[in-house]
């Protein structure tokens, strides 16, 4: 057992966090919650470039070969940097549509995939459970709806979406997509490549969540070592220090159980790690909003980027409620 | 990155769990902390020397298997999962013998694990102090040098096991005038029936006699019962602290039997929907403890070191063990108080209650974890 990252590994994700370093991800992000979804697209070509989407495809497909660990540790990446748009709908798409592909119907995924994987095409997905709206439509080039049919589960390209509904969030840009469209998929296998879906939907979304606690965190301690008070900083108070390395204790413990999913793919791993990482990514929000006081609750500091970003990737693709209610259900 | 395991792995994992299942006791022993279930413990340990179990970790010429850490975690989680018995042992085995083999003497190691390891010597800590707790370096007991030896006198305290055990092991003052608190301290071993000791139990929250008091008076230690140089004896007791708060006292393999111990309750008691939550926190928890340890153990197993990290790591599982057995208490509801009858949790409850505290308090641990991995600045504690 080596349950570590690999020099590979590790060299991967230096080379991610230096892409989006170098590409100024705030602003990226200002842009896309204005609705100018531009900057982001430019940023959705690099990453595409750099293999990000074709972490859940097979080699058959074009993809890099089902890699989950090196998805999750790009979606950490993607998670510290803020970055906007379907990232964890694309993950999502890309399993499905492989899934089908691998048993038995590969049309959706000749049409659909080449795209996908280039980042020429944008991905949204909306599932059943999701609450009928979908992230980033209006940025999307393909918005992928699944719904319960008359004989089961049916995939539909959705004709268009409604107007776009504030969000706590306001990077996260959500649309009900308009009923009806193409038919492409529907039945039992539809059913099981949903499920794949939502299995790496949970590990992109867990993994993005590690991300943004961490990134919350290390800004919120950084904050702290220059804010003075008292004539001291205001780090060096036990209060503080606590509740930051209360902070770090979650990050640290919900790590390993993502990229322990990532290597099992099991339902239940998958659900704890969404769950825990979630948790944390939401406690270091809390943690980050005290002790950054007024100015951490004004938009205008970068920090809010992640700040809002926390609690609806918590509660996106299985609650923490629902991953708790799946694990006891899975346990022998 | 990689949860494999070797074919010698699994048949280690395997030739575990053939033994405990053949040995463990059906029925649980009486409790630890009275002397009927302290003699019952100590048979139970000379039982598991017997099938070298005791020690696996340990080179094979003391008792041991000369296991991996990794095949360490196997059996603990083998151990654990089998129902088999707490270790009376646990000071000795997860305290001093790492200390030994960092610090000790081959003389020292030959002469004091194996009698460890069968449990024919139970060791206690002696570090606290009545004015020494938290501010460990601040402790007054000393030891003077006498012919061929040292003279110990003071007084310890929160001795854990030293109601029932038979030797102790701590640091005492040997240079009372060194320039600052943590230096001039030595690391010693002495008898607990050596002539001026005396030994007063100290009943815990239950009453149980679970820790004592010591009582010093120019106690004979001989010089071959010094570990490591005298003056040392700081270093060498963090290295220890270490121990006991990183990988080796609290295995993942004691939480995940204990977090499926709690769903069957949860299950038995009708799957109460308002604990649902807790319960399946658990089961997350003890999956994140152990995959934390898997880290930390490939770390190490590729020359790293726990450090500070095992202040995390001592704050998971202290935290984790009171919400667990909370949470059993829960599910019990009105007769989770009757600890005959609570099958083992009211017991386990009062003993996790002590964990925050003992092997430096859970505050100790968060301003460690703040300058040392968070990089904060020092301030008043």
């Amino acid at each position: 057992m080596r349950f570590l990252p690999t020099a590979e590994q590790r060299d991967f994700t230096r080379s991610l966090d230096a892409l989006l370093t170098a590409s100024d991800t705030p602003s990226v992000v200002r842009s896309w919650s204005a609705g100018d979804p531009g900057p982001g697209r430019a940023l959705w070509a690099r990453l595409a470039e750099a293999g990000v989407f074709a972490l859940a495809a097979p080699e058959a497909q074009d993809g890099m070969g089902r890699l989950p660990v090196e998805l999750a540790l790009a979606y950490r990446e993607l998670g510290r940097h803020a970055v906007p748009g379907p990232l964890v709908e694309t993950a999502a798409v890309t399993a499905l549509l492989s899934h089908l592909a691998d048993a038995g119907d590969p049309a959706p995924a000749k049409r659909l995939l080449p795209g996908v994987l280039t980042g020429e095409s944008v991905v949204t997905l909306g599932v059943p459970g999701g609450g009928g709206y979908v992230l980033d439509a209006e940025g999307a080039d393909v918005v992928l709806v699944v719904k319960a049919g008359a004989t089961g589960p049916e995939l539909r390209l959705a004709p268009g979406h409604g107007p776009v509904h504030p969000s706590l969030d306001p990077a996260r840009r959500l649309a009900r997509p308009d009923p009806g469209g193409e038919l492409l998929a529907a039945g039992p296998l539809l059913a099981e490549a949903v499920g794949c879906a939502v299995r790496w939907a949970r590990l992109a979304a867990a993994a993005q969540a590690v991300g943004v606690a961490e990134e919350l965190l290390r800004r919120t301690v950084a904050y702290v070592k220059q804010r003075t008070q008292f004539g001291v900083p205001i780090g060096s108070f036990q209060a503080v220090k606590h509740r930051l390395a209360d902070t770090l204790l979650a990050v640290e413990f919900a790590r390993p159980l993502v990229y322990g999913a990532a290597l099992t793919l099991a339902p239940a791993d998958l659900a704890a790690a969404k769950a825990a990482a979630g948790e944390a990514a939401y406690a270091s929000s809390r943690a980050a909003l005290q002790l950054h006081g007024a100015i951490g609750y004004t938009e205008e500091l970068d920090l809010s980027l992640w700040l809002r970003k926390a609690r609806p990737l918590r509660d996106a693709w299985g609650t923490p409620a629902e991953c708790r209610a799946e694990i006891l259900a899975a346990h022998p | 990155m990689d949860l494999d395991h070797t074919a010698e792995e699994d048949a280690f994992r395997a030739e575990a769990r053939e033994w405990l299942a053949a040995h463990v006791p059906d029925a649980p022993l009486p409790s630890l902390e009275t002397a009927e279930g302290f003699a019952a413990h100590r048979e139970w340990e000379a039982e598991l020397y017997a099938g070298r179990w005791s020690a696996v970790s340990w080179p094979e010429r003391f008792g041991g298997r000369g296991a991996d850490i990794f095949r360490w975690l196997a059996f603990e989680e083998e151990y654990w999962a089998a129902g088999a018995p707490g270790r009376v042992s646990q000071n000795g085995i997860s305290l001093l013998a790492p200390t030994l083999f960092d610090h000790g003497s081959e003389e020292q190691r030959a002469r004091i694990l194996p009698e460890m390891a069968r449990g024919a010597v139970v060791w206690a800590q002696a570090w606290s102090e009545p004015e020494a707790g938290s501010d460990l370096a601040s402790l007054r007991s000393r030891a003077v040098r006498t012919d061929g030896g040292w003279l110990l006198t003071g007084q310890k305290t929160w001795s854990s096991r030293a109601a029932f055990a038979d030797r102790a092991f701590g640091i005492f003052r040997t240079d009372p005038v060194a320039p600052r608190p943590h230096q001039g301290l030595t690391y010693l071993m002495f008898d607990l029936r050596a002539p001026g000791v005396t030994v007063r139990p100290i009943g815990r929250l239950d009453g149980r006699p679970a820790f004592a008091e010591l009582f010093l008076d120019e106690v004979f230690v001989p010089d071959e019962d010094v570990i490591g140089e005298p003056g040392q004896g700081w270093r060498i007791a963090m290295s220890t602290t270490g121990d006991e708060r990183g990988l080796t006292l609290r295995s993942p393999g004691r939480f995940l039997a204990a977090a499926d111990r709690l769903v069957r309750l949860w299950r038995e008691r009708g799957e109460d929907r308002g604990a649902r939550d807790r319960v399946a926190d658990a089961v997350i928890g003890a999956r994140a403890y152990q995959l934390f340890t898997y880290a930390g153990a490939s770390r190490f197993a590729a020359g790293g070191e726990m450090g500070a990290e095992s202040s995390l790591n001592k704050l998971f599982w202290s935290e984790y063990d009171i919400e667990l057995h909370e949470t059993a208490l829960e599910l019990l509801g009105a007769e989770a108080e009757l600890t005959d009858l609570a099958g083992g949790w009211g017991e386990g409850y009062i003993f996790a209650l002590a964990g925050p505290i003992y092997a430096g308090t859970n505050e100790i641990q968060r301003d460690i974890v703040a300058e040392r991995l968070l990089g904060l600045p020092k301030g008043r504690r």
